[in-house]
């Protein structure tokens, strides 16, 4: 057996074989041949068998699930016979003397790097068809059979380098119990997906995760961030019992999913969901979500080519809080722009895109597009529990004039007889530590703080999350960190507002001993976390971790800190 | 050569479904089929190159027609461009 280590993605154990997704993807070596046109014909001669082989899927596809699912693979014969990319790689074989795969593979990436910068989800699907056209192009080429990701017919673990958003969308969770990728890190969209899938999964394991080989027994210990390769049959055992006892573990936090959540003293606090798209609610209310504390809105503005109408916001918002009532829904308004790009409203390009135009700074600018989502979230208040937040706040004068435009849109309505919730309430992120710092400044202003930990801590730590070389600064237990959040909640507290938290931190089960000792209302997270995290505040004295949690204020460094925090909840006296 | 332009009607662009159809039906014609749009120009009868136009509702796009049976293409993919698919 092999044990390797990574970040421990998305909680809980899964024991299958390994399917590597990786082996799909074939780089030749550019080659040159003498005689081009035996190797057009080499190459033709691929084709044809690649039609054959997906015109006979096609047929069984029919037959089996009928025409609307067999379409996939008409679209496929239609790539074959496309005559800019065939044209286009007889061409390199011809007057470039290029090799068949080499010339297959340059032509393939271009037209696929081409669909997949395109901002529309379904333009991205077809990335993913030309991939598999041509992988079993490659593969005749190569006289190497052809693997299937649609062909997935047993219980396994995916194996990749990376996840991106195409291969999660066609993960078939009939057969896939976890996955374990090479790169990445708890905040990487793999990780994320995983987690609002519910799947166990392991990413940045690093490159040892190449030598695992296919159909190798593999068991991801995604609690631990552990993974057993090729365990002995008394090891398999073992964990097959372990899992057991997981599962019956995470069974029994079902018990906890109508119950509120207080600490062992008795403090009350609030457990809610981040979502980020319509389905989630249902989730969120499965896992007991006392609310949603974070709806990101971008869905709605992304994977289409025109601006959404105040209509169609209308519309999603209102089934949100309809879904959630009574319970709060904190909507933030658009948060757009930087690396969240959408080509229809043509932003400039930024030199330093998380630090340009982004979320409100750009709603700011272009008025109208902010209005329009006001007047949606105006209308939709009236459902339900509505609270609007704004996002990527430095300085008061933005929360100012935001909240005049949401007051200009207000009047505007009620001036057209249109009903509106009774109260409204407003807040703002707390991502930049300009905000947090001067976060007394703000807080008679608002009625709630969030704190969104993924960016305060990238801006607090000037470390880009999704660079790896700088992954050591992402340390959500630092002084600097717990201390901008004390000074947070002490300036909310002082006007009588709530802090709440909706960053990857809120769901930690090391910070949520800290953050409840200082003081924190709610703690928004992944569906997933919510009930671990409920039983875990239901362990904690909150009057105790208050000077816990003021102790480790004055620790030299995150290590000290986590180390002191998991000590504590062991039960071991640290402290005499 | 015969060239006009239209305009998207169809509510979510001009994506796979009607990019299929529209290739198709450009294959079965003789003549060079040129698609323009936003400054970019491919041919009708590749159904990548077309996806990567990202052609959206409301947009204009020109067809560029040289061949045997040109005005009968134009007309045909014409009407195509502008109809309500789906």
């Amino acid at each position: 057996m092999t044990t390797l280590t990574g970040i421990a993605a998305s909680p809980g154990i899964a024991i299958a074989r390994a399917f590597l997704l990786s082996s799909e993807r074939f780089i030749p070596v550019r080659q040159s041949v003498s005689d081009s046109s035996t190797e057009i014909a080499r190459f033709r001669e691929a084709v044809a068998s690649s039609q054959t082989e997906i015109e006979s899927l096609r047929i069984s596809t029919e037959e089996r699930l009928g025409a609307d699912k067999a379409e996939i693979f008409e679209g496929h014969l239609m790539i074959l016979e496309d005559p800019d990319l065939i044209d286009a790689i007889e061409l390199k074989i011809d007057e470039d003397t290029m090799n068949a795969e080499f010339a297959l593979y340059e032509t393939a990436q271009t037209f696929i790097e081409l669909l997949q910068s395109m901002d529309d989800e379904l333009l991205r699907g077809r990335a993913v068809d030309i991939e598999d056209v041509c992988g079993r192009l490659m593969s005749h080429l190569r006289g190497i059979p052809h693997m299937d990701l649609a062909g997935m017919s047993e219980e396994c673990i995916i194996v990749a380098r990376d996840l991106t958003p195409s291969d999660t969308a066609q993960l078939n969770l009939d057969y896939v119990r976890g996955f374990i990728t090479e790169v990445g890190s708890r905040t990487s969209h793999s990780a994320i997906m995983a987690r609002s899938l519910e799947i166990p999964a392991i990413v940045g394991a690093g490159i040892a995760v190449q030598q695992i080989a296919a159909h190798t027994i593999v068991v991801v210990d995604a609690n631990q961030g552990i993974l057993h390769v090729n365990p002995t049959d008394e090891e398999l055992e073992a964990y097959r019992a372990l899992k057991q006892a997981d599962d019956k573990r995470r069974a029994a936090l079902g018990r906890l999913k109508e119950l509120p959540t207080f600490s062992k003293d008795g403090k009350q606090v609030e457990l809610a969901a981040n979502i980020g798209k319509l389905e989630d609610i249902q989730r969120a209310i499965d896992n007991g979500a006392e609310g949603i504390g974070l709806f990101r809105t971008e869905f709605l503005y992304m994977g289409r080519s025109s601006l959404p109408t105040e209509e169609e916001q209308f519309t999603s918002y209102k089934y949100a809080l309809e879904k959630m009532n009574p319970k709060p829904v904190v909507i933030r308004t658009l948060d757009i722009g930087g690396d969240k790009e959408l080509p229809y409203m043509e932003l400039p390009k930024e030199s330093n895109q998380f630090l340009g135009q982004r979320a409100l700074r750009l709603c700011l600018d272009r008025q109208e597009l902010f209005r329009t989502q006001l007047r949606a979230l105006l209308r939709a208040s009236r459902y339900g529990n509505l609270k609007i937040m704004f996002p990527m706040i430095a300085v008061l004068e933005e929360l100012l004039e935001a909240k005049q435009l949401l007051e200009e849109e207000k009047q505007r309505l009620l001036a057209e007889g249109v009903e509106l919730g009774e109260h409204i309430e407003v807040g703002m992120m707390v991502e930049i530590p300009a905000a947090a710092i001067a976060a007394d400044l703000f807080a008679p202003e608002v009625d709630f703080f969030s704190i969104g930990t993924n960016d305060l801590i990238q801006y607090t730590m000037a470390a880009d999350r999704m660079n790896e070389t700088v992954a050591y600064l992402y340390q959500p237990w630092h002084p600097s960190l717990l201390r901008l959040i004390r000074f947070v909640i002490q300036a909310a507290e002082k006007e009588g507002k709530w802090v709440g938290m909706c960053g990857e931190m809120a769901g930690d089960e090391t910070a949520i001993p800290l953050l409840l000792g200082l003081g924190l209302h709610e703690f928004s997270m992944s569906a997933g976390s919510i009930l671990p995290a409920r039983e875990l505040i239901g362990q904690l004295d909150q009057t105790a971790w208050c000077s816990h949690a003021t102790n480790t204020l004055s620790m030299r460094n995150s290590q000290e800190i986590t180390q002191f925090v998991q000590d504590i909840i062991k039960g071991v006296t640290h402290h005499g | 050569m015969v060239s006009k332009t239209f305009t998207i009607l169809n509510p979510t662009g001009f994506h796979v479904r009607p990019s299929k159809t529209f290739v198709q039906t450009a294959t079965t014609f003789p003549c060079k089929v040129n698609v323009i749009n936003k400054g970019k120009k491919v041919n009708g009868k590749s159904s990548l190159s077309m996806l990567t136009l990202g052609i959206a509702v409301n947009e204009e796009v020109t067809l560029e027609i040289d061949g045997e049976q040109e005005e009968q293409a134009l007309e045909t993919l014409g009407k195509l461009l502008t109809a309500i698919h789906e």
